[in-house]
């Protein structure tokens, strides 16, 4: 069995997201960039279940610039055994983004393909989604446990009433949520023997699909800011407060 | 956790920290001989990410590195084009016509940066030469061999639970053995502590180390008020005559300016908040001014070396070396330590290269230092900080006579009297300061800063600040200081609360939001703060400052 995760990179979780000045997206330029925090879950469920001797060939995909190689040397580090960067210096959107992994399966026949569950960059949350539909695949979509057994997948979802059990079979597309494992840190030693590891680079144009953006971003501003709290007298200013000002009940 | 199996790697030459320092030593190794293995160890989460500093650039030892810099967009573009040295009153601003200033302040040819770009920059120069980057990872203790000396050091676990206990993602320490270890992990390095005190390297020192601890802002402000290039430096105002310090304006690119302010941990006073005294002096009505209209975008705090020649310690040791800020190298009156850091990594690399190649002894360091321009620049500088000691006014008189007459040839040295730690006075014979509320607008409480630090530590793990003997906390540093940890702290770590079972106050310590300046280890009046590198990866995550 083979298992292809694919992998964003975007602004570090710790970072202190900042808009530009001239409001036309938020500064990159100089901010640390890590794996998308729920591809690292999906990274580390494919190392383990290799691990486990359920997997013989895991693979890490990304698109973007030379830059994003970073991401994959991080994952081959983790564990995973080969990378392919599909390069452009265009952001592609959730769409294309899932025609271009379709390219890439297409190629490389995997039974499994594993996603986080979203990027916390745009948080659009579609692309696994998306995929599922183009490859004509069961999807399984914020997975907090995977058991597999002859070739049956066994899936665990979180939701609202409780815990939803699902069973499908592969090939199929799951995308991780972060209950789902606890992702190991890359050992020194480990992230030394990833820089020997193959990583393959494909040029977006030689796969022939249209990843022309399809929405157009005006203008991006910051959410404003809570105001400071005020104190009341007693419960009847506060009813008209809330009434009349703040229009809530 | 003795019994855990550690993995080894072996290298020749292995550096600690990613500063200045240690990646011009790094990158020099390389430059005599690209067959050298060098591996570089950097605690925070990439490089650059914990550099904290002004900063006005002297490149003189960046010339000496990489002399064609400039073609290779290294981030070095804003030239010094106008200066101004500023006395405040509460009110007032009196300025210091510019040739009364000696030549150690005056910034002609330098250039207004960020230092933790340039790392950066210098990282991936680095990186291209072969030496391995290891960010993320913190060397957690030295390594010794049979016979004492210095054999590497052994990266943190990672992955433990706040009782050192293993967890799931648990991975062990390596380590990692080399030739010669480097270490450079600036002002007052957890190992360099270790190594100064084991190997007595200050035996010959005729005064102890002294600090400071630097604040630093970086503000976008209204383009009418910007002045690309511009310098501004001040004292006085807020701080009483009797405390060493003063500010730094610097307008950088982008309509950025970076803002800060630097206090002598030399400081008496316990109830003095250096925090807040920086914060004060943002609402005098000159830098006010400048602010109006502005946003802050960053913050961050880092103790600095002040001790300059007549405090540094013997910088090498059996199988290693120290250097930069780690053993001090800042020259104090110019306020710049990335040059002189650069540099006493350039001879390391130096001295490491004939060590390797040729067998010469590591102490070849002494005369190398002695005979370069680091040591006659720090030797020509060493009057200024201590002449402070008699104020503010006295200071500045002997500093104008030193620097500007004698041009720091004076023959004599004058000597620091005490190590920061021990010139607190007793907070009931001191005066308690109040002051003002912050108004978010100019002035923010720490909470706010220490976000804009984007510090993070992964939780549940040990905390790495630790307590000799916690008794102290409540018997001494609060009965008798009134604890100033709550006060010096840049970041909020220590607060003192009150437990409501017993009805006594105590230490309460955040360790996650220590923004790794160090000034605990260094202030704390009975020094039973042990500042100890967390897990790798942790910390503040400075971007452009």
């Amino acid at each position: 069995m083979k298992v292809l995760v694919a992998v964003k990179r975007v602004v570090d979780y710790k970072v202190q997201i900042r808009v530009k000045s001239d409001n036309s997206g938020v500064e990159t330029q100089n901010v640390k960039m890590s794996v998308n925090p729920p591809d690292e879950n999906a990274i580390e469920e494919a190392v383990k279940l290799k691990e486990q001797g359920l997997v013989n060939e895991t693979v890490a995909v990304t698109i973007g610039d030379d830059k994003s190689q970073d991401v994959l040397r991080t994952s081959m580090a983790m564990g995973i055994d080969r990378s392919i960067l599909v390069k452009t210096s265009i952001s592609l959107e959730p769409l294309a983004v899932a025609k271009t992994l379709a390219k890439i399966i297409e190629k490389e026949n995997p039974d499994l393909v594993l996603l986080g569950k979203q990027a916390i960059d745009d948080d659009s949350n579609q692309t696994g989604q998306i995929l599922s539909a183009l490859l004509n695949w069961p999807q399984g979509c914020f997975i907090s446990e995977l058991k597999i057994e002859d070739k049956k997948l066994f899936i665990s979802r979180e939701i609202d009433e409780g815990i939803e059990k699902l069973e499908t079979s592969i090939p199929a597309v799951l995308t991780c949520d972060l209950r789902l494992n606890t992702p190991r840190f890359a050992s020194l030693p480990n992230i030394m023997k990833a820089k020997k590891k193959p990583l393959d680079v494909i040029e977006i144009d030689t796969l022939g699909i249209d990843i022309e953006s399809k929405i157009k971003v005006l203008n991006v501003v910051e959410p404003p800011k809570r105001e400071a709290g005020i104190m009341v007298n007693d419960v009847k200013e506060l009813v008209q407060k809330l009434k009349y000002e703040a229009k809530v009940i | 956790m003795s019994d855990i199996q550690r993995e080894e790697m072996s290298y020749d030459v292995v550096i600690v920290g990613a500063g200045p320092a240690g990646l011009s030593a790094a990158i020099k190794l390389k430059q005599l001989n690209n067959q050298l293995s060098v591996c570089l160890l950097e605690k925070s989460a990439e490089v650059g990410a914990h550099i904290l500093s002004g900063n006005v650039f002297e490149t003189k030892a960046l010339d000496e590195l990489i002399p064609n810099w400039k073609e290779l967009n290294a981030p070095i573009n804003t030239k010094v084009n106008s200066e101004e040295f500023l006395f405040l009153t509460k009110k007032k601003s009196f300025k210091v016509p510019n040739f009364f200033l000696p030549q150690s302040l005056q910034n002609h040819n330098n250039y207004i940066i960020s230092l933790s770009n340039l790392c950066k920059w210098l990282g991936e120069f680095a990186e291209n030469l072969g030496v391995e980057i290891f960010p993320g990872f913190a060397a957690s203790k030295l390594i010794f061999n049979e016979k004492g000396e210095v054999s590497g050091v052994q990266t943190g676990d990672m992955g433990l639970d706040k009782n050192g206990n293993p967890k799931d993602n648990f991975e062990p320490g390596i380590n990692i053995k080399g030739k010669v270890t480097v270490l450079s992990e600036g002002c007052r390095g957890h190992l360099g502590k270790e190594v100064i005190k084991k190997f007595n390297l200050e035996a010959n020192n005729k005064s102890p180390q002294q600090y400071g601890i630097g604040f630093k802002e970086i503000w976008e402000i209204n383009s009418e008020n910007h002045k690309l290039g511009k310098v501004m430096h001040s004292v006085g105002w807020p701080l009483e005559n009797d405390t060493y310090g003063g500010s730094f304006c610097y307008h950088a690119e982008n309509n950025q300016i970076f803002l800060g302010y630097v206090i002598g941990l030399d400081y008496k006073n316990p109830y003095l908040s250096p925090y807040d005294e920086f914060q004060q002096f943002k609402t005098h009505p000159e830098i006010k001014k400048i602010l109006t209209g502005g946003k802050r975008i960053s913050y961050g705090a880092r103790a600095l070396i002040e001790g300059g020649i007549q405090s540094l310690p013997q910088m090498h040791m059996p199988g290693a070396l120290l250097i930069g800020c780690d053993a001090g190298t800042l020259n104090m009156p110019k306020i710049k330590g990335s040059h002189t850091a650069m540099k006493s990594g350039i001879i390391a690399a130096q001295v490491i290269d004939k060590h390797i190649s040729d067998g010469e002894n590591l102490s070849i360091y002494e005369k190398e230092f002695k005979n370069s321009w680091l040591y006659k620049e720090l030797h020509l500088a060493r009057n200024v900080k201590p002449s402070f000691k008699w104020g503010l006014i006295p200071g500045m008189i002997i500093t104008g006579i030193d620097q500007k007459i004698f041009a720091g040839k004076l023959p004599f040295t004058l000597q620091h009297d005490h190590a920061d730690h021990e010139s607190l006075e007793l907070a009931k014979n001191s005066k308690k300061i109040e002051y003002p509320k912050y108004d978010n607008q100019f002035t923010f409480d720490k909470p706010s800063s220490v976000y804009l630090s984007g510090t993070n530590h992964a939780e549940d793990q040990p905390c790495h600040l630790l307590l000799k003997d916690s008794e102290l906390t409540t018997t001494y540093t609060l009965e008798e200081y009134d604890e100033p940890a709550q006060r010096y702290c840049p970041a909020g770590v220590y607060e003192v609360e009150l437990n409501p079972e017993t009805n006594k106050q105590f230490l309460k310590i955040n360790s996650q939001n220590c923004i790794h300046c160090k000034t605990c280890d260094i202030k704390e009046p009975s020094q039973n703060i042990d500042w100890v590198a967390p897990e790798g990866g942790g910390g503040p995550m400075y971007s452009g400052t």
